[in-house]
């Protein structure tokens, strides 16, 4: 084993060829690795591959096996957590590269911690999930009201509204939100997604949601699904 | 912990208290204090605390292998973070649960756990179980042994931890304020003792007794 763990340690990323560097990231994202994908990024980035395919191809589908090995209860939070962090590492490094290329976003989304509540650890998982997923994220952050909400939908315009809750006493304040936007008849204009620990998809149905959404990698596939099922409408 | 014959079940009235384990002391001084000899107690893993979407399969599972010995069973948790899927179980299962959305929330009192949630949103609470087993439940369950990076990142949001005391040990207190500078919290003390557990099992015990002849006769 300690001979294994000095091998590994031994790694030169840039000796690797592509299709080996990309697993390299995938295995490092697993174990949270930020200095390894903060490197392995730049390393792609240098061999011209464009932000894009190291955002999809490196970093996200990397975040993909996580999500897998969470939901099965492989993996938890604390690990999750540093994934995420080691993900950030080379979101860093290629935010700006994405923004320069011009494209557009997949979609916006506007998401917050509902009114009462602190907890955005899943929120902020969702956000960057979205984030590599193609979506413009506007987060408002924790113990967001309805005000605050409404405002954030006026100014951004999103297609989509995202919503989280880790307290069954806050959680109810999200159709507090639905039923404000079907009082001033915006309902129509917006997707909304909700998720959190307590919830699951009956209160989604129950509170009016378009989706529920029980983790960060569900809400990515589930808002390119809403935006794919809306825009195929519309067409 | 008490008696449990099958001749003072068929006597009338006996009452199974399927609980948290992390109730476990206070559950048992709550029985011993008011002499509630008809009320058994079976407990689920506290851990559940960390996990609430096992706590309903559980409870289901465990009134269910009791309910032909138990003239009434009563299912000791709050929510605890099952956003409602205790209260849907425990309908299908017609049996009742302690109230409110945690046991922060019936030790306290719904009124005023909520005016302390209000006074100060961003409060982390521990009670004389957490305090007990803060080490095991929060840091090394949350891996803040491992990975003491993410504290910023579980509890950035958090300015206050609020231990709320059931038995005010001076010991458990000071463990408290050392988990508060832990987590770099400030740091508030609060006595509850038992509040609505209290009040809800002791209620069980005397509505089991107007149903049944012989528990009338010792609450006369």
């Amino acid at each position: 084993m300690a001979e294994v763990e000095v091998l590994e340690d031994e790694i030169d990323l840039s000796a690797l060829s592509d299709e080996e560097l990309v697993i390299q990231m995938h295995d490092d994202l697993y174990d949270g690795l930020a200095d390894e994908i903060f490197e392995g990024t730049t390393i792609l980035l240098g061999r011209g591959w464009g932000p894009s395919k190291v955002l999809d191809e490196a970093l996200v589908e990397g975040m993909r096996i996580v999500g897998i090995d969470f939901r099965d209860g492989i993996l938890f939070v604390p690990e999750v957590l540093l994934s995420a962090n080691a993900m950030k590492a080379g979101m860093g490094i290629l935010r700006p590269l994405l923004a320069e290329t011009g494209a557009l976003p997949v979609g916006k989304v506007v998401i917050g911690t509902v009114k009462g509540d602190i907890h955005d650890i899943g929120k902020n998982l969702v956000g960057m999930m979205l984030e590599g997923a193609g979506f413009e994220v506007i987060d408002l952050g924790i113990n967001t009201d309805v005000e605050e909400f409404l405002g954030a939908l006026d100014e951004h315009k999103p297609d989509i509204l995202g919503m989280s809750a880790l307290l069954t006493t806050t959680m109810p304040y999200m159709k507090v939100v639905i039923d404000t936007l079907e009082a001033k008849s915006l309902r129509s204009e917006y997707m909304v997604i909700v998720g959190g620990a307590p919830l699951n998809l009956e209160f989604a149905e129950a509170i009016g949601a378009d989706a529920y959404c029980r983790d960060a990698a569900v809400a990515a596939e589930t808002a390119k699904r809403l935006i794919a099922e809306r825009r195929a409408l519309v067409a | 912990m008490s008696d449990r014959s099958g001749a003072s079940v068929a006597a009338g009235g006996r009452t199974l208290v399927v609980a948290c384990g992390a109730l476990a002391r206070e559950l048992l001084a709550i029985v011993e204090a008011n002499g509630l000899d008809r009320i058994d107690v079976e407990y689920l893993p506290a851990r559940y605390h960390n996990t609430p979407d096992k706590i309903p399969d559980a409870v289901a599972e465990r009134v269910r292998a009791a309910s032909d010995r138990y003239d009434h069973i009563y299912v000791g948790y709050a929510d605890c973070g099952t956003g409602g899927r205790l209260d849907a179980v425990c309908e299908e299962l017609g049996v009742e649960h302690l109230p409110g959305a945690h046991c922060y929330q019936f030790f306290t009192g719904s009124e005023a756990f909520h005016e302390m949630q209000d006074a100060e949103i961003g409060t982390f609470y521990l009670t004389d179980y957490l305090v007990r087993h803060f080490d095991r439940l929060v840091i090394t369950g949350l891996g803040l042994d491992r990975h003491p990076q993410l504290l910023s990142e579980y509890f950035g949001n958090y300015t206050r931890l609020m231990y709320l005391t059931q038995v005010h040990d001076p010991i458990l207190v000071e463990k408290g304020r050392a988990a508060a500078e832990r987590l770099g919290l400030k740091y508030e003390v609060r006595q509850t003792g038992y509040g609505d557990l209290e009040t809800s099992i002791v209620g069980i015990s005397l509505s089991g007794g107007r149903q049944t002849a012989d528990l009338d006769e010792g609450a006369a």
